[in-house]
């Protein structure tokens, strides 16, 4: 797909006529701001940025790209670390941060609507007054919107207990990738046909833009409760989460830090935790004040049977929020102790955590790589920061070796190469380490229903890109398409 | 006997196939062969075949909701699951559960108790699988804690049209790699693919519960009552209402955690629900339990959760309207609840009471669904209704099954 500059410029102007000449942006050292997201090592810079009031709007920039034979990418808040909405350099960015209305908040339905731009806590916000709050909480809720959220079915510390996104959204509307305007679920449980919100939530903007999202607002908990313990070594910590959940309890959240990512948080934000401890553990339990009570007696006594040498329990939400400070902060800290580091994000299941952290740390001293550990315990999803200086020969291939190694673990313990934070560009080579071509291809399927021509974000979560016309089946070697110059692999 | 090629070349991809028998029909169309494989290769041994041969395919798991959605068009093979059984891992520590998709529902609790840990779906009578249960998205009362089959499936194995087998998600419940196939397959009835194995997640047992009952007259009461208990901070993990044709009506509220907690919880319950409600260990009748029986017309009616006490009261009234009795039942909590009428009732006014439903659902942003219903009232209803996506959902089924041969014609719009 090659786009001149005549082909743009009559874009362009269709973009212009269609949504209004200040919603459309050319400028080049304007489009730079849209250069990358999250992950900064990914730099294109888009062909244009479109930026519509609402989702008729947004319906026809869509329409304009279809008719150019023009890619097109959605972004939100651009806080993805997987460089998913990363532009391309022939197409449109299609940018929802002025669609930003809490349309409605219907705290007798357990609903709000909103529009994809709205910030994630802004729905909370809006919902907290009512006695209800917007249950999925990624570390970015500050500033990342519902329609990432969507596109990347975001996780949080408390999706544990209260699940992701898919389990919280009731309802889209979208701009499929032909311009058309379809509504999937609702208001009400169940709609009858196929499931297509499921297969749209986590679709990474590659089935279309959301341009309304109906989400399930949550009761406030009556009680919550938390606690931190400190250990000497993270086994001692995973032990006494696997004997928590063992006992049948299900926190609200169950996060662990060891002594690197400890360090780096205490050099950042001072947060105190217990000195010399080799792992902290942070576990909240919320809920009605009786259950509550009965179970937090259950996790203190537990984690002093598996060798926590301190345990402190947060007074007041003062004390609350100093715990999960140290925790929150702790990708951001890793840059006071390092000049430069990946976030990786991977999953295993919760009973190989001992024997996985065990290898990272071998990995670690083989390669002569810091690697700090912060991550969601209670559901294996390990975010491992690999710590390397750029400026030292060889250390960004043994750092990304070291990270790759990492994922490598994670599939062979039956787990996942990314639990929250997307496949995006960054990890579609490693998609059929995980995958085989079958389960891609099958993928493919739903991809080709909705975006036949392939404008969605294409050669974004697939390593190859593959073309609707043809069968679906095993090949070997170089993909068509790749051989025929018309798109490369990633 | 004269030589039946079709079914030896059946039979050259798997030697479990054999010519139907009377029984071996689908909603009344009969079929030619029933092949019942042991593992998702003979399935896939059997659906190459069935693909080279053109055979129309209906997938049959304990059979016992074969009469949901519309008799297939066309028909030549039921691909049998109950041969595909059995638990492949169950990983107590992860909370995670592998199952092959004929494994039957009812056989999964003794499994899973022993761990102290259950897959919280609810108990269907015996004889559902696992396979059936995904492929037709049923949910009972404990839905409002814990979600629907779709929210506990976290990875599948499935087998498509073509025989080509393919896996998404995993058994991690965090996996956000590549498009969630089980949601797909969730609800399908079977037109996407044959479900294979599913890994779920489990939830403890909780070590308590109380059902806290309190009988009211009018259904509306007994949907205020309902929003009463949704505002407090009980956290039911169910919150039913049973409205029996011309009887008085009962709010169920199910309550589980630690023993001590639920004896508190109960008691506020009761104060909530008023003076003469009662707690018991045990459920009610009916409980878990559709308000139909075999042969009977069983619909589904969905609602925004602040219409539910509306949708009571203006089914009751429409089915008096039409002078048919209408059982009412289901999840007051979530907005969905299911109704039965005799299956002798007469066609036109179902018809009627029907499109009645339509509107009253509709305007709550809800939906009626004909789930179940003998041949003369489907002839006259259309069961579906409206649906949203329709478009988008033809071009899934026909990039899934170009050719139209899994159960076609049972699902919306005719796919
Ligand atoms: C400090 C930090 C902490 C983080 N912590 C977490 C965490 O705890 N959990 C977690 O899950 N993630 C986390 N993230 C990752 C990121 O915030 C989430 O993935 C978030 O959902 C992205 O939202 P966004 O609006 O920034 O999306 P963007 O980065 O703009 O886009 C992300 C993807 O969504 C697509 N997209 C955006 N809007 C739409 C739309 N309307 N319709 C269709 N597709 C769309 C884009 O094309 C792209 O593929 C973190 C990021 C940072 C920087
Ligand atoms: C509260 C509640 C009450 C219930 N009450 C009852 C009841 O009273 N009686 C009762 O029988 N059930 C009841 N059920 C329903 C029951 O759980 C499921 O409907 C049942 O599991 C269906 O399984 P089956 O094997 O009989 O499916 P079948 O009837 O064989 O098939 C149902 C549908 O699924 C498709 N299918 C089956 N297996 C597969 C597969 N492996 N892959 C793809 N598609 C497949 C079929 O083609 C068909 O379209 C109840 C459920 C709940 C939640």
């Amino acid at each position: 797909m090659s786009t001149t500059t005549t082909d743009l410029d009559a874009l362009a102007a269709a973009l212009r006529a269609a949504i209004g000449a200040d919603r459309v942006i050319t400028d080049r050292q304007e489009l730079r701001t849209y250069e990358c997201d999250g992950l900064a090592q990914y730099k294109v810079i888009p062909a244009l940025v479109a930026l519509p009031a609402d989702a008729e709007q947004c319906a026809a920039v869509v329409r304009a790209c279809v008719a150019a034979g023009t890619p097109f990418v959605a972004r939100g808040s651009g806080t993805g670390l997987s460089g998913g909405a990363l532009p391309r350099a022939d197409g449109v960015l299609v940018v929802t941060s002025q669609m930003r209305d809490i349309l409605e908040i219907a705290p007798d339905d357990e609903r709000a609507v909103v529009q994809p731009g709205v910030i994630n806590l802004a729905v909370t916000r809006a919902a907290t007054p009512h006695g209800y709050y917007y249950a999925p909480d990624p570390s970015s809720q500050q500033i990342c919107s519902i329609g990432g959220n969507v596109a990347e079915n975001s996780g949080g510390a408390h999706c544990l207990k209260y699940g992701f996104t898919t389990n919280h959204v009731l309802g889209v509307e979208l701009v499929t990738p032909d311009g058309d305007r379809v509504r999937l679920g609702g208001r009400a449980p169940d709609a009858p046909g196929y499931d297509l919100l499921g297969a749209f939530v986590g679709s990474e903007g590659t089935l279309g833009i959301a341009t309304e999202v109906t989400v399930r607002l949550t009761r406030l908990p009556e009680s919550v409760r938390t606690l931190l313990a400190a250990f000497s070594t993270t086994d001692q910590a995973g032990a006494a989460t696997s004997a928590i959940i063992a006992a049948g309890v299900v926190p609200a959240a169950v996060e662990m830090m060891d002594a690197l990512a400890i360090e780096a948080a205490e050099a950042a934000v001072h947060c105190g935790y217990p000195p010399g401890a080799g792992a902290v553990l942070i576990v909240e339990l919320d809920g009605p004040e009786p259950e509550v009570a009965a179970q937090f007696a259950q996790v203190e006594s537990l984690c002093r049977d598996n060798r926590a040498f301190e345990i402190r329990i947060a007074a007041d939400d003062a004390e609350r929020a100093l715990f999960w400070k140290g925790r929150k902060s702790a990708f951001a800290a890793v840059g006071r102790i390092s000049p430069d580091y990946i976030v990786q994000d991977g999953v295993i299941p919760r009973t190989a955590l001992p024997e996985v952290l065990r290898r990272i740390g071998e990995l670690s001293a083989e390669r002569g790589i810091r690697v700090a550990n912060v991550f969601h315990a209670g559901d294996g999803n390990l975010h491992p920061l690999v710590l390397f200086d750029a400026a030292v020969d060889g250390e960004t291939v043994r750092a990304e070796e070291v990270s790759g190694a990492i994922l490598d673990l994670c599939i062979t313990h039956g787990g996942s190469i990314t639990g929250e934070h997307g496949v995006g560009m960054d990890k579609a080579k490693y998609m059929p380490r995980m995958f085989t071509d079958d389960d891609l291809d099958t993928m493919q399927l739903l991809r080709c229903a909705f975006d036949p021509d392939g404008l969605a974000n294409p050669g974004k979560v697939f390593p190859t890109p593959r073309l609707c016309g043809e069968v679906p089946g095993r090949r070997k070697g170089a993909h068509p398409a790749q051989e025929a110059g018309l798109a490369e692999v990633f | 006997m004269p030589a039946d090629r079709t079914l030896d070349q059946l039979r050259a991809a798997a030697e479990v196939v054999r010519t139907a028998g009377e029984h071996d029909t689908i909603d009344g169309v009969p079929a030619r062969y029933v092949a019942a494989p042991r593992d998702t290769g003979q399935a896939a041994a059997l659906l190459r075949a069935a693909a080279a041969l053109d055979l129309a395919v209906t997938f049959r798991g304990g059979g016992t909701k074969q009469d949901w959605g519309s008799p297939p068009r066309r028909l030549d093979l039921i691909l049998d699951t109950t041969a595909l059984t059995g638990l492949v891992e169950h990983a107590a520590g992860d909370l995670i559960t592998v199952v092959r998709a004929g494994t039957r529902l009812d056989e999964l609790p003794a499994t899973l108790a022993g761990a102290g840990q259950q897959l919280a779906l609810d108990a269907p009578l015996p004889g559902g699988t696992v396979g059936g249960a995904v492929a037709t998205n049923t949910s009972g009362p404990r839905r409002m804690l814990y979600g629907t089959v779709r929210d506990l499936l976290i990875g599948v194995t499935l087998v498509r049209a073509d025989g080509v087998v393919a896996h998404a998600g995993g058994k991690v419940v965090k996996n956000v790699a590549g498009y969630d196939l089980g949601k797909l397959v969730t609800g399908a009835y079977g037109t996407l693919g044959l479900i294979t194995e599913c890994a779920f997640r489990l939830h403890p047992l909780p070590a308590a519960a109380a059902y806290v009952s309190r009988a009211v007259d009018d259904p509306a009461e007994a949907g205020r009552l309902a929003a009463a208990v949704r505002a407090a901070q009980l956290v039911p993990t169910a919150l039913e209402v049973d409205a029996p044709a011309g009887g008085p009506a009962t709010v169920t509220v199910l309550l589980e955690g630690t023993p001590a907690g639920v004896t508190a919880r109960a008691a506020a319950a009761r104060r909530l629900l008023g003076a003469d409600a009662t707690a018991a260990d045990q459920p009610p009748d009916g409980w878990a339990r559709y308000p139909w029986r075999d042969g009977d017309v069983g619909l589904k009616l969905t609602a925004a959760l602040s219409g539910v006490p509306r949708l009571l009261s203006d089914a009751r009234a429409a089915a008096d309207r039409h002078d048919l009795p209408l059982a009412l039942r289901g999840s007051a909590g979530v907005g969905v609840l299911y109704a039965g009428l005799p299956g002798a009732s007469d066609p036109e006014r179902v018809a009627a009471l029907v499109d009645a439903l339509r509107a009253a659902t509709a305007a709550l942003g809800g939906h009626t669904v004909v789930l179940t219903a003998p041949a003369p009232v489907r002839d006259r209803v259309e069961l579906w209704g409206p649906v949203h996506g329709l478009e988008l959902m033809r071009r899934v089924k026909q990039r899934f099954d170009p050719d139209a041969r899994l159960a076609p014609g049972r699902f919306v719009g005719g796919i």
